[in-house]
């Protein structure tokens, strides 16, 4: 089997297991929706600075819970059969697409549960459901290269988030001041789209670096 | 023991940075004043804490490659005295802004809150959660060399993501610190020439200085791992 043919073979398995073991994809829907009522009670009317960084927030606990399963769910013992049919690349680009299904399918949710409860403040809505469609990816690749480290851990889901909090600042912020266009803010001519493109490299580099490192990792 | 030419370099500088920085003549500015001279060992720590987090990285890629456990013992003590040189860097950063932004009369720059948002803090304080978070996965790991693989990938990881940040969040925010347009004294314009003639020796006796610590650092630690081996035998 050629590399492309591996690659969609394991995904397919991903998408199958995840319909056929619903019980953990409606345990994240559930933790979405308890968070987002939780914020609901929390505070009534937040203006628009407070909604965006509130959504954000809960964009970050969402991705780390959706995301932590893919690695830690995996025995050992199915590891090492992966080890022996597959190479480590498609491997990782394969946990890597699955998440980030994963984790856009999870950000729509929350998106449309969060202004459902907190109503919708934003100028354009189709601009922030787009901002937020590129925040998923990015969050849903660091956490999984960074569920792949914390597997080889103790404590892992405690460790997972410890590693990845400042590692995803920088791409937190950037989203949260990238939003803002979607909130009628005034924007220098193009910084929008510049801030959009260098958001894209980041996720490029993240996708380079998982290459190039899980192999690593892999060897036991 | 052996004669090593770099470590009294590294005193010749630093006696010529701490005497040197105290005594030349330094631009006089209203808002600055004297407190101009902690250039000198401020920014000199950022700068071998840069030095020496690069330093670690190399040596993480270098046990990759090899699988050799001294390049780990070297990335763990290179990375522990850059974490180090950044903990004095914000120390002497917290005694310089006490004086220069903590002005009473200003209710802007009064709280901790509004100095630590400043972009260069938060940049440095990613930094050191990224190491601190380091040292923690590395205590979690029990076995030696899963230990050090682990973590060496989580070292070139972390440092890939975190170059990009610290040159991205400063143009992102607004900022009372110097250097906003770039990178902060390595550009001409902002430092003055007879500031350079300290500056630039300071950076380097710094670096060396933490280069020697860490280094007697991976020879404590060389030891105790022979110390071991021989009890196990």
């Amino acid at each position: 089997m050629n590399g492309f043919n591996q690659y969609v073979a394991l995904l397919r398995k991903e998408l199958l297991l995840e319909s056929r073991q619903q019980h953990t994809l409606y345990g994240v829907i559930l933790y979405i929706a308890s968070t987002v009522f939780v914020l609901y009670l929390a505070m009534s009317d937040p203006d628009a600075d407070t909604w965006n960084a509130q959504f954000w927030i809960t964009m970050l606990f969402i991705s780390i819970n959706a995301v932590a399963k893919s690695f830690l769910q995996e025995p050992r013992s199915r590891m090492l059969y992966y080890y022996s049919i597959t190479s480590p690349v498609v491997f990782i680009l394969s946990k890597l697409t699955y998440n980030v299904i994963l984790m856009i399918v999870m950000g729509i949710i929350n998106l449309l549960l969060y202004t459902a409860f907190m109503g919708d403040v934003t100028a354009s809505f189709i601009q922030f459901f787009g901002i937020s469609l590129l925040g998923a990816m990015g969050l849903s690749l660091v956490f999984t290269m960074l569920a792949a480290i914390a597997s080889k851990a103790m404590q892992q889901a405690s460790l997972m988030a410890i590693l990845g909090f400042p590692i995803i600042i920088p791409q937190l912020l950037l989203l949260m001041r990238l939003s803002k266009t979607a909130f009628a803010e005034i924007f220098k001519d193009g910084a929008p789209m510049q801030l959009v493109l260098l958001l894209l490299a980041l996720d490029l580099l993240i996708i380079l670096m998982a290459v190039i490192l899980y192999p690593f990792l892999w060897k036991d | 023991m052996q004669f090593h030419w770099w470590k009294i370099a590294a005193i010749a500088l630093l006696t010529y940075a701490v005497v040197g920085g105290l005594l030349l003549p330094v631009p006089e500015l209203s808002q600055l004043g004297e407190t101009i001279r902690n250039l000198y060992y401020h920014v000199c720590m950022w700068f071998s804490m840069m030095i020496l987090f690069t330093v670690s990285i190399v040596h993480s890629v270098k046990y990759l490659r090899t699988g050799d456990l001294n390049h780990d013992i070297k990335a763990e003590s290179f990375a522990g005295v850059g974490t180090y040189m950044g903990l004095l860097g914000y120390a002497t950063g917290a005694i310089w802004a006490s004086y220069t932004w903590a002005d009473p009369n200003n209710p802007a720059y009064a709280s901790f809150g509004s100095i630590m948002r400043e972009p260069k803090l938060i940049g440095a304080a990613i930094a050191l959660l990224v190491y601190g978070a380091y040292f923690i996965l590395r205590s979690s790991v029990t076995d030696m060399d899963q230990r050090a693989r682990v973590s060496a990938v989580y070292n070139i990881f972390a440092y890939a993501m975190l170059f990009p940040s610290i040159w991205i969040i400063p143009r992102l925010l607004p900022s009372l610190h110097p250097g906003q347009e770039g990178n902060p004294a390595l550009n001409f314009n902002d430092i003055d020439s007879r500031m350079r003639m300290v500056f630039y020796p300071a950076v380097l006796g710094w670096t060396l200085l933490g280069t020697w610590i860490a280094t007697l650092l991976v020879r404590y630690k060389q030891l105790n791992e022979k110390k071991w081996n021989a009890h196990e035998k």
